[in-house]
């Protein structure tokens, strides 16, 4: 079978990359999606907070997702689901299993959109059994949400990241007690925004640099340790607390979902877990474009929509006019800043490019410093947090000559 | 007087924000601009919030919302009817599920389309 543009994964990145490569004329597109419906993880994330970048309102996550399905129904854009992709080649081979069979399409180009799964590791360095009544946040989430089952009463979580946060104030609505949640860093890697309205409105406290040292219990949990942790992260003996619950929640973050990627010996890059791209969001290989959580993890989904939206007229551009030429230079992350997507940058591009970066740590009254093309540019920032992705915008008169870009991330002098 | 401290929502810089409460209007301090002082004045006088949860439809769960904020102490009270809530028949989103759920006029909405399956 031969398709113009194969799309893996049908949640907001496949299905936004699609609308867009169909607006750009691509008619013979297939989203692969191993779900029974389309919109991947947002199904499930019932509470609001999304679209408010894109849309200026406040949605829930199905309402954000239904919106991108009912655009791509009305182009009549074809979704494959109850699908799996197992296998994928740098030729633009996508192997693909349903309850048909197994089959094989062959792509002029492909869009990966796979998104993120949740990190697990947490569970895994922990002292004691290993008793019913442990869950990943999202897992709980799927169990609330969707199927309306609690998953327990009393609940300890570790790690403050968004989605166990959200999942402390819907057990909490849904009945539940939650006695804490533990972070081992110094700082939350949530948005202030779910601390305030998740945690604080219920009088949920949250133990900054604690850890979760024990899991007691044979059959179902019975409690946890909980103990506080010097700066390199050790328990500190003699600050231990027992609570009493029948589960716990880890919420320790996201990783990109990239087995096919790996498979297709596309590079990865060591900090994102994601493709190395360039600014239409081109992996190493040839007409393979990645967005969403595939690529790098996003904490707003509307971002996710604009990736995609790049990646989907990208792979247009890409099916009608072949490869362009590109004269790609390195974009490096420098001091302060963890990563800079994209990696690289095509300094013969015509049009202004985005560049999105995240910091190592907080920094109030900031300064966003560029170096490496037509001088030294500077952006100012009122305050710039990891949990945060922020971007900037370059006009092609700034880096036309380049050879590589770098970002920094300085605090202002006062 | 009382004294309350939280830290404000409405940008990233997150100023740690003070406000007393005594004779007349809340006074509010730490805050870098005025989104702060009507977000701290809000917090202390009224504080809302929408609500989303879901309810039982025939096979699946259905996914609703309050369509607008209602005040924070009544959640728990609305969750109760919502609880009680069975849905029958396809729901669009924004479809009233439950008029006026929270007994000030703010209806209970359909947050996803549902086939009625
Ligand atoms: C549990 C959880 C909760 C989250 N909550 C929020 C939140 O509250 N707010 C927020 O902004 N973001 C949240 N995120 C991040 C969220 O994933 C993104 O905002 C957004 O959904 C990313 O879109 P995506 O299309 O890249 O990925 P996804 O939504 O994950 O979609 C990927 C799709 O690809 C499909 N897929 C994957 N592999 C294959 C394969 N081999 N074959 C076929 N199909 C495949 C999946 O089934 C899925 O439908 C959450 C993530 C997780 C994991
Ligand atoms: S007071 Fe103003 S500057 Fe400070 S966090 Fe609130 S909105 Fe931002």
């Amino acid at each position: 079978m031969k398709r113009d543009l194969v799309i893996i994964g049908g949640g907001p990145a496949g299905l936004a990359a699609a609308i867009a490569a169909y607006d750009k004329g691509v008619r013979d597109i297939l989203v692969v999606e191993r779900e029974s419906r389309p919109g991947g993880i947002l199904k499930q994330c019932i509470h609001n907070g999304f679209g408010l970048t894109r849309f200026k309102e406040s949605m829930t996550g199905p309402e954000y997702a239904q919106r991108f399905i009912d655009e791509a129904e009305k182009r009549k854009i074809e979704i494959l689901t109850d699908t799996f992709v197992t296998r994928l080649t740098d030729k633009k081979e996508v192997t693909c299993m349903n309850e048909r069979g197994i089959f094989t399409i062959q792509a002029r180009a492909v869009i990966l959109a796979m998104g993120c799964r949740e990190r697990s590791k947490g569970a895994l360095n922990i002292a004691g059994t290993r008793p019913a009544g442990l869950f990943s946040a999202g897992t709980a989430q799927k169990y609330v949400n969707l199927y309306g089952m609690l998953p327990g009463k009393r609940v300890v979580i570790l790690g403050s990241g968004d989605i166990g946060l959200i999942m402390a104030r819907r057990m909490t609505l849904e009945g539940a007690k939650v006695l804490c949640v533990c972070e081992i860093r110094p700082h939350s890697s949530g948005l202030r925004r779910n601390i305030a309205q998740c945690l604080d409105d219920f009088g949920i406290p949250l133990y900054l640099q604690h850890t979760i040292v024990e899991i007691r219990g044979k059959e179902r949990v019975e409690g946890v340790v909980v103990a506080a942790v010097d700066k390199d992260k050790r328990p500190i003996a003699g600050t231990e607390k027992v609570f009493e619950c029948d589960t716990v929640l880890f919420s320790v973050g996201l990783i990109p979902e990239n087995e096919l990627t790996k498979g297709a010996g596309i590079p990865l890059d060591g900090r994102t877990k994601g493709c190395t791209v360039d600014g239409d969001r081109e992996t190493q290989a040839e007409g393979i474009f990645a967005c969403g959580n595939v690529l790098h993890v996003h904490d707003l989904v509307d971002f996710v929509s604009e990736e995609a939206e790049i990646a989907g007229s990208a792979a247009a551009e890409y099916l009608f006019g072949g490869e362009r030429q590109k004269r790609l230079i390195p974009v490096q992350a420098g001091q302060n800043v963890s990563y800079v997507l994209p990696q690289r940058l095509d300094a013969a591009s015509e049009s202004p490019q985005k560049l999105y970066f995240r910091v190592t740590g907080a920094i109030k009254n900031a300064v966003v410093r560029v170096e490496g093309g037509d001088g030294v540019r500077e952006w100012k920032k009122i305050a710039v947090a990891p949990g945060e992705m922020e971007h900037i915008t370059l006009p092609p008169a700034y880096f036309r000559e380049a050879e590589g870009l770098c970002v920094s991330v300085l605090a202002q002098e006062a | 007087m009382e004294k309350k401290s939280f830290v404000c929502i409405e940008c990233p810089r997150g100023c740690l924000l003070t406000v007393e409460e005594g004779e007349g209007a809340p006074r509010v301090s730490g805050n870098f601009c005025p989104r702060g002082k009507a977000y701290a004045e809000a917090e202390v006088t009224c504080p809302r919030r929408v609500l989303t949860a879901t309810v039982r439809g025939k096979t699946q769960r259905v996914p609703v919302k309050t369509r607008g904020e209602i005040r924070r102490d009544l959640l728990f009270s609305v969750m109760e009817k919502v609880h009680a809530v069975r849905v029958d028949g396809p729901l669009k989103i924004g479809d009233v599920v439950l008029a006026d759920v929270d007994g000030e006029g703010t209806d209970l909405v359909a947050a996803a389309n549902y086939d009625g399956e």
